[in-house]
């Protein structure tokens, strides 16, 4: 019965408040079992805290808030059974080795002595990690860390797991390597819920993305409908004469049809493309009305350049900032 | 989850497939074996940073040993009669110092990111807290038998023999474990470890001070002598002289129980509700 309900996580109105600061402020949530749900924000938007909230961690002030099947305020501990959480800061004991670590975690899952000393060598091994598993975890790297802290997420597979930030501050191979275990996991079937800076991680694992600004969810839904309210890509243009910028600024926006804004680099414009056909002619009209162009790239919108497009504003990071606060 | 340059790809695969594989948790182990699994937390802790137990190990040796030929002959007329006298004293002393250590390993560690794993798992809630009061009964055993260690060597023998110190150590075990909510729930009030050692001290210096532990109260003032009689402290001195001469009675057992009963009653509920409340 809950096992089937179609929601993972069903939230509405979820309201958390620190002293004045509302870090989550009425956000409303739907994701779908055996789906990958990113939430896409800057420091501070309330992407940790509402973590924090569905996990248990956290009572909300108000709102409502079901996940699988199970209110967070009245049925905390019978949610606690079937999720994990792997916070944004290493959940793992870093005195312990990564070996400890995983007996210590299946023991307290009810695994007996044996099958806890199995489970944790199974993990290690298939988390390439079975070299360091004497080791305590604070000489781990940043990849090695992470990849210990899902291991230990996953010593039995939760229905629904919450990754806070499972990448930040990884090198590409080991960002690599953790979205490759998350696609196997939500294979299996279990849900996951993550929280990310970046549009391309977003863009990559989720099914669906809500981005978060200020507490509030400001857009929502597949990378492909996002994409087209903030398009598909972004053009930078670097010019040799920052005095030819307002111009050039004009040109672009007419043959591109797009909002084209200025950035900090005097002789710097970026604008979002949707047609990226169109980014060639732009480009020649540029020299063929005399504005030199220096150099050009087209790429992913960065976290600023969606939150400029939604918002009009730049994402800059809440000065409360419940998430280093906490 | 490997590079596509790794030649053991699908093996690797493979395994992380079968690992991954959908597996339910066994049902909850229950309360017991929750915090037994945090007690050998704290074990493993220990094991890592044996530096942990340098204060354990030396603090009391010094104290034995510094007590007994410095005021030995002064107090009790030779260090021979004095070490008979203070040794009991010595170990109540010890094992009520170790006891602030419990509550300033826990504030450093309760910040830390594995206690949200903690507290978003399926286990008994308390389990951590008490899970690693029950390790540090290893602490309180180990400086325990340390100083009775010393104390042989020095000529210590208890009229009770093996029998009375274990009974001894249990008792001190039991009256550390009690006490030590004291310090738990000051280490989940307070900002720093250092603060918690701060504040614990305070407690601690006029209870071991003002007690039985290196002179026989009879020659203190009257109102003195009336603090000491209620000092737990005393108390529990009193019982253990009283184990290893062979001469303890119940009560004597009961009142020094007494004060670690209550203070556990007490404490131990505000300490959970401040371990449960958020952070």
């Amino acid at each position: 019965m809950h096992q089937h309900h179609p929601l993972a996580i069903e939230t509405s109105g979820l309201v958390k408040c620190f002293g004045t600061n509302r870090a989550v402020d009425g956000i409303d949530l739907q994701v779908r079992q055996g789906s990958i749900y990113g939430l896409l924000g800057p420091n501070g938007a309330g992407k940790t805290t509402t973590v924090r909230l569905l996990a248990t961690l956290l009572r909300p002030d108000a709102g409502k808030a079901i996940v699988l099947g199970r209110d967070v305020v009245r049925e905390p501990d019978e949610i606690r059974r079937q999720i994990s959480l792997t916070g944004q800061f290493a959940s793992i004991d870093e005195d312990l080795t990564g070996y400890e670590n995983l007996v210590l975690l299946a023991r307290l899952l009810g695994f007996s002595r044996s099958q806890s000393k199995a489970r944790a060598g199974e993990l290690l091994d298939a988390f390439d990690l079975e070299d360091a598993s004497r080791r305590q975890a604070k000489t781990y790297s940043g990849g090695m860390r992470r990849r210990l802290d899902i291991a230990a997420s996953i010593i039995s597979t939760p229905d629904l797991l919450f990754l806070d930030e499972p990448t930040t501050g990884l090198d590409p191979r080991s960002r690599g390597q953790v979205w490759e275990l998350i696609r196997m996991l939500v294979a299996g079937g279990t849900t996951v819920l993550l929280t990310t800076q970046y549009l391309e991680e977003a863009d990559q694992l989720a099914d669906r993305i809500a981005v978060i600004d200020r507490g509030s969810v400001i857009a929502e839904g597949t990378s492909t409908e996002l994409k087209a309210s903030i398009g598909s890509g972004v053009l930078h243009v670097r010019l040799s004469d920052p005095a030819q910028r307002d111009a050039a600024r004009q040109l672009l926006a007419e043959r591109l049809g797009a909002l084209v804004h200025l950035e900090g680099d005097p002789r710097a414009l970026a604008a979002q493309v949707s047609d990226p056909d169109r980014v060639a002619a732009a480009l020649v009209a540029l020299s063929a009305s005399g504005i030199a162009v220096s150099d050009f790239s087209l790429g992913q919108p960065s976290l600023d350049e969606v939150f400029f497009a939604l918002t009009g504003h730049a994402a800059a990071s809440a000065d409360q900032s419940p998430e280093s606060a906490l | 989850m490997n590079m596509t340059s790794n030649p053991r790809r699908s093996d690797v695969d493979q395994t992380l497939r079968k690992t991954l594989a959908a597996r339910h948790a066994p049902t909850s182990p229950g309360a017991v074996a929750n915090a037994l699994t945090f007690g050998w937390r704290a074990l493993l802790k220990i094991k890592h940073m044996p530096e942990q137990l340098f204060d354990v190990i030396v603090t009391p040796i010094m104290f034995t040993v510094m007590f007994t030929y410095l005021f030995g002959g002064a107090l009790a007329g030779s260090t021979d009669a004095y070490l008979q006298f203070l040794l009991p004293g010595i170990l109540v002393q010890t094992v009520t110092f170790t006891s602030i250590y419990t509550g300033f390993t826990l504030n450093g560690d309760i910040s830390k990111g594995v206690f949200d794993r903690f507290r978003s798992m399926p286990i008994w809630k308390p389990a951590p807290i008490v899970g690693a009061m029950v390790g540090d009964t290893v602490r309180y055993t180990v400086s325990s038998l340390i100083v009775v260690a010393v104390g042989f060597i020095m000529g210590f023998r208890a009229e009770t023999g093996a029998s009375g110190i274990v009974l001894s150590i249990l008792l001190l075990d039991l009256f550390a474990f009690g006490i030590g909510w004291i310090f738990t729930t000051l280490a989940l009030t307070v900002r720093t470890p250092s603060t918690v050692m701060t504040l614990s001290w305070l407690v601690l210096m006029p209870l071991t001070f003002a007690s039985n532990i290196f002179v026989d109260p009879a020659t203190m003032p009257g109102w003195l002598q009336a603090i000491v009689g209620v000092n737990p402290v005393a108390l529990l001195v009193t019982a253990v002289r009283g184990i290893m001469s062979g001469t303890v009675t119940a009560g004597e057992i009961g009142f020094a129980l007494l004060a670690p009963a209550l203070v556990t009653a007490i404490c131990a509920p505000v300490a959970m509700y401040l371990y449960g409340r958020e952070r």
